[in-house]
């Protein structure tokens, strides 16, 4: 469901991997070297996992139909002392068992690795029951989460072990729509391009939202940076690339509900007065419609050509 | 199993008065608390658990799932060496670790923080699954009531562990007849449905109670359905001083 075919494909090999895939694959590897690790499922990719699930019975476990209890479950694994991967689709991950993540997770002081497919509308044509543009906002409520949002399959296994050395509760957003290549998935901002000289502003991209990203800007002089890791976040990298910048200017692309991190940007800028334009999904307004990623890429103003003109709107010379 | 526990000074008689230390009311009727008499005989006579084993992988798990009214609780945790009596008085208190609903994080011995309705069993589901992959031969008990049994959550937990026949876990629920559409046909059944091994008994009677709580068929979760008087009978018309219509009801 990528956006864009990855380079492989174009070549005319074999389809590159989706996110999904190579989730499946890191963590069926892992079953297999860390008897401290399990999964949760509720039916979403069972039959993906259906070989681990033979394997490793006591391990794999699919509660059926039933996200409160796959994420009551997730808790009570970590409570004897298991490292639990809970996994479905967005909206069934975070939004219907929100209050399980925040008691049966949160409150009890354990940890879980949350892995969500569907981003915020790859099942654009389901409809808005299968679409959580306000996943990332939610899990902001609750203290302590880790936040990777990668960009492209290769991006995943790196994010996924980190999350599975950890205690700490992390949520890793998987999507269909990928970056054309693979970026540095180490903490912090990774600086894209810059221009010669000092640049007019900042561009802070997400994620699987990248390659639109840089397209749209074109040769505007700013500086692009790239981040899967948006909890924490790097203030101190935003903070110093702002201050290589003529202005204080930041231009903030996230594939999920606008302004997500911006307050995270008014923290991190706190010293300077700045200035702030926040692009991703629209908080006014159900978008009623079908179609395409695509098109709701567009319709959200997440597309090259809107991307371009809030950046040219939106930087000074 | 050797059953691990602490020898205190303390016994079933002197839990009114650790309750009283925290209601500070001479006539409140302690001993009317609904799980009184179901934590005692688990504290007492059934959980292999004790204060110097608190973070002991083998030791048994006691899940509160019905946090509201914790005093019974707080007061069998001290008199079983969990809590310093002299923590009960000041509960509540912004500086103390006992509050209206427990906190695992703040009471060494409390195996889950709760108050929220309906997490209890679905992360007693989890806890047993989880000793099951560890190879840790411990049981699981988690307490709800049978208001509490509204939430769905329960259900979806129900039919998880009976699904999975999993006969380390024990679900009691303590009835005093407060769900607001009430449970036709009785709450064992829904249990039995789905699977799990269940016995009604009278939650004030603590020999029926042991015995319920101790039989345990092989391949199946049990659930012991501890019966007390209905919360609005004139004899217990009195309950927590925190306890508001609506708590009441759970």
């Amino acid at each position: 469901m990528s956006t864009r075919p990855a380079p492989a494909a174009e070549n005319g090999e074999r389809p590159a991997k989706t996110m999904r895939d190579v989730f499946v694959e890191t963590v069926t590897a892992r079953l297999g070297e860390d008897d401290r690790l399990a999964v949760v499922l509720a039916d979403i990719s069972a039959d993906s996992f259906a070989p681990a699930a033979a394997r490793w019975p006591d391990r794999v476990l699919n509660v059926g139909i039933r996200e409160q209890a796959m994420i009551g479950v997730a808790g009570g694994l970590a409570l004897t002392g298991l490292r639990p991967v809970v996994h479905s689709y967005t909206p069934f991950l975070v939004e219907r068992p929100f209050e399980q993540l925040k008691i049966s997770i949160g409150h009890q002081g354990v940890g879980a690795v949350l892995v969500s497919i569907g981003g915020s509308f790859d099942a654009s044509a389901a409809g808005r029951t299968h679409q959580a543009p306000g996943d990332v906002a939610l899990l902001d409520t609750l203290p302590g989460w880790r936040v990777h949002v990668p960009g492209h399959p290769d991006e995943v296994p790196a994010l996924l072990r980190d999350a599975f050395d950890s205690e700490d509760p992390v949520y890793v957003r998987l999507s269909g729509p990928t970056n054309s290549r693979p970026m540095p998935v180490g903490a912090g901002v990774h600086p894209v391009r810059s221009g010669p000289g000092p640049d007019r502003g900042v561009v802070l991209a997400v994620g699987p939202v990248l390659d639109q990203t840089v397209e749209g800007v074109g040769d505007l002089d700013v500086t692009v940076l790239y981040t899967p890791t948006v909890r924490p976040f790097d203030a101190a990298g935003l903070a110093e690339a702002v201050g290589r910048a003529r202005h204080a200017d930041v231009l903030l692309v996230e594939p999920y509900l606008a302004g997500t991190s911006a307050h995270r940007v008014a923290s991190a800028l706190e010293a300077v007065p700045h200035r702030l334009r926040s692009l991703g999904v629209s908080r006014d307004a159900e978008l009623r419609a079908y179609g395409t990623p695509e098109e709701h890429m567009t319709a959200h103003g997440l597309d090259a050509t809107s991307i371009g003109r809030a950046a040219r709107e939106f930087f000074r010379s | 199993m050797t059953k691990h526990s602490t020898t205190t000074p303390w016994e079933y008689a002197d839990l009114p008065a650790l309750v009283r230390r925290m209601t500070g009311d001479e006539k409140h009727h302690s001993a009317s608390s609904s799980t009184l008499d179901v934590l005692w005989v688990l504290y007492d006579r059934v959980l292999d658990v004790s204060p110097d084993r608190v973070d002991a992988e083998g030791r048994d798990r006691f899940l509160l799932s019905k946090g509201h009214g914790p005093m019974a609780y707080y007061a069998v945790l001290a008199a079983k060496g969990f809590l310093d009596p002299d923590q009960l008085s000041d509960w509540a208190t912004f500086g103390s670790p006992l509050g209206y609903h427990p906190d695992r994080m703040l009471i060494p011995g409390v195996e889950i923080g709760s108050g929220s309705l309906g997490h209890g069993l679905p992360l007693a589901v989890g806890t047993a699954l989880g000793l099951r992959a560890r190879g840790i031969d411990s049981r699981v008990v988690v307490l709800t009531g049978d208001a509490e049994l509204d939430e769905g959550s329960n259900h979806e937990a129900i039919a998880v562990a009976g699904r999975l026949g999993l006969d380390r876990l024990t679900t009691v629920v303590v009835d005093n007849a407060s769900a607001s559409h009430g449970w036709p046909g009785g709450i064992e059944g829904r249990f039995t449905v789905e699977g799990w091994h269940g016995a009604t008994v009278d939650g004030r009677d603590h020999d029926a109670l042991y015995t319920a709580l101790t039989t345990r068929p092989a391949g199946r979760p049990s659930v012991v359905v501890a019966r007390v008087e209905p919360f609005d009978a004139p004899d217990h018309a009195h309950q927590d001083p925190a306890t508001t219509t609506e708590e009441r009801a759970r």
